[in-house]
């Protein structure tokens, strides 16, 4: 990869896009009938599925239920298909396990889990097609599944990743900005609030320009919110069309 | 297999329905229901299929790679099936939940392309004894309401027509050492005929009749089933011979859609899961 210019002299990336600017999303709610709530995302040439079941009884030991609060259960899988390289293993690999990690702690955070308590929820995740940024399209797929099953949560959740080249902090990630090594921060944040569900970032940064990146990322997660509300909005549109309202 | 529970009631009217050729959505007893086949779904892939039969939703990406061939047939490529039941279906296929079924499924789909005349494997030689293509067949099941084993038929012979293989030359040079040449031109590849690749039918005995292509809760009520596969022919390449009239009438529907999709040409609107 050396001679690739991620950031040129003009300001624009590999793929022509600026420094702050999102890919392309398209998002759909309701894809798939039998579940009680799903959504499927594009993020540039990322494609990710979420299906949201519940809330419902605990399945397997009763011993794990919680008293008080619902258990969130979270699992990602990747495709073999879907990264450049065949994939072996879809799901059961160190790095999945790890991303069902970080998702459940996203949406513990997120869903109003004290409404049903002894009961679970179940997310399920899956990347038909990796391009960069496929954690930050996971939590917004499965926010928007969520959202679609009725399962009541605090705000939306909107994630994105954000990287640092050339002193500037660059939104959005693609693999081949990903795969030039540089620092990568990923960002799950509730925007109405400010609050931040999950930060991070495992690479060398200096302190300095953590502000820039962070702030970067921020700004990229607001972006991604309306384009998710909207996306909320044209569903509600339409399931009222049909239900005649 | 995903469950669903039915009441002795439900089951008593589904039976007696099919005996009147009546199913519960009105079909008739050799009726499939909707397919929808959207092809070249996934970029990363040499080739990809999307088929939704009712609620049934199946994806498959065929990756070619390079490799060394069998040493019983050394001038073949060959293929490699993986069907990964993800648990999107139901939360039983969670973590290991959705292996037994998808082995089996991957084991039926080896017997299928087990015999000579299904993919034309010598296609995929490229140096005999060293270099083949190998195909992987990736199966994943997205939803499931009865009629697997169709689905994911018709979802890999859509993909492998979908499939574009980059055409490779080799170059001997003086001291034998072979290299492998890849074209420059990004759309010159070769494409695999699948004229006689096979679709399979699936047939639940329910009472003192068979339907064809049942749902979740017809397969609940039926006391067998029978997998045939047969191509378009009419030439039964596996299980037993019954519903070849069914498998010739699908599989010209299957290769009219998929010749009429494909001269949509490049400038075809792709709606995958946005539609």
């Amino acid at each position: 990869m050396a001679g690739l210019e991620l950031l040129s002299d003009q300001g624009y990336r590999v793929d022509g896009r600026r420094a702050g600017e999102l890919r392309k999303i398209q998002a759909r709610m309701g894809v798939f009938a039998q579940a009680d709530g799903s959504a499927y995302i594009e993020q540039g040439n990322t494609k990710a599925l979420a299906v949201v079941y519940g809330p419902h009884e605990i399945r397997g030991s009763r011993a794990r239920a919680l008293p008080d609060r619902a258990l969130v259960n979270c699992q990602y899988s990747s495709a073999t298909f879907s990264t450049g390289e065949r994939k072996r293993r879809p799901h059961g690999d160190r790095k999945s396990c790890e991303m069902g990690l970080q998702l459940r702690q996203t949406f513990e955070a997120a869903i109003l889990t004290q409404l049903h308590p002894r009961s679970q929820i179940d997310i399920y995740v899956q990347v038909l097609q990796a391009d960069g940024g496929t954690y930050a399209a996971c939590v917004n797929a499965a926010t928007l599944a969520v959202l679609d099953a009725g399962v009541p949560m605090r705000d939306f959740v909107c994630a994105c990743s954000a990287g640092f080249v050339d002193s500037t902090a660059l939104a959005d990630l693609s693999h081949v900005e990903e795969a030039a090594g540089g620092p990568q921060l990923a960002l799950a944040l509730l925007p109405a609030s400010g609050q931040i569900a999950l930060l991070e970032m495992d690479a060398r940064l200096h302190e300095d320009h953590l502000e820039s990146v962070l702030e970067a990322a921020a700004r990229a997660a607001r972006d991604v919110h309306t384009l998710l509300d909207r996306v909320v909005r044209q569903h509600v549109r339409e399931a009222s069309v049909l239900l005649g309202d | 297999m995903a469950s669903v529970s039915l009441s002795e009631a439900e089951k008593v009217y589904i039976v007696h329905g099919v005996q009147e050729d009546l199913r519960v959505d009105g079909r008739g007893c050799e009726d499939y229901r909707c397919v929808e086949v959207e092809t070249d779904v996934v970029s990363n892939t040499s080739g990809s299929a999307r088929v939704k039969l009712g609620h049934t939703d199946i994806l498959v990406g065929v990756k070619a790679e390079m490799g060394t061939p069998k040493l019983e047939k050394p001038n073949e490529g060959y293929l490699e099936f993986f069907v990964d039941c993800s648990a999107n279906a139901t939360p039983e296929f969670e973590g290991r939940g959705g292996d037994d079924l998808g082995t089996e499924i991957a084991n039926t789909l080896y017997r299928i392309f087990n015999n000579k005349s299904s993919v034309d494997l010598k296609s995929l030689c490229i140096s005999p004894r060293e270099h083949c293509w190998i195909l992987y067949v990736d199966v994943l099941l997205l939803e499931c309401d009865g009629n697997l084993f169709d689905t994911i038929c018709i979802a890999v012979k859509a993909a492998l027509f979908n499939t574009r293989i980059p055409r490779v030359r080799v170059l001997e040079d003086e001291e034998g050492s072979k290299d492998i040449e890849l074209s420059d031109d990004p759309y010159d590849c070769i494409r695999l005929s699948v004229e006689n690749v096979p679709c399979i039918v699936t047939l639940c005995k329910i009472g003192y009749r068979h339907v064809v292509d049942a749902t979740l809760q017809e397969e609940a009520c039926s006391l067998a089933s029978l997998l045939v596969s047969v191509t378009s022919t009419g030439v039964v390449t596996c299980m037993r011979k019954t519903g070849k009239r069914v498998g010739k009438v699908l599989h010209a529907s299957l290769q009219s859609v998929l010749h009429k999709e494909e001269s949509l040409g490049p400038k075809r609107q792709k709606v995958g899961f946005l539609g």
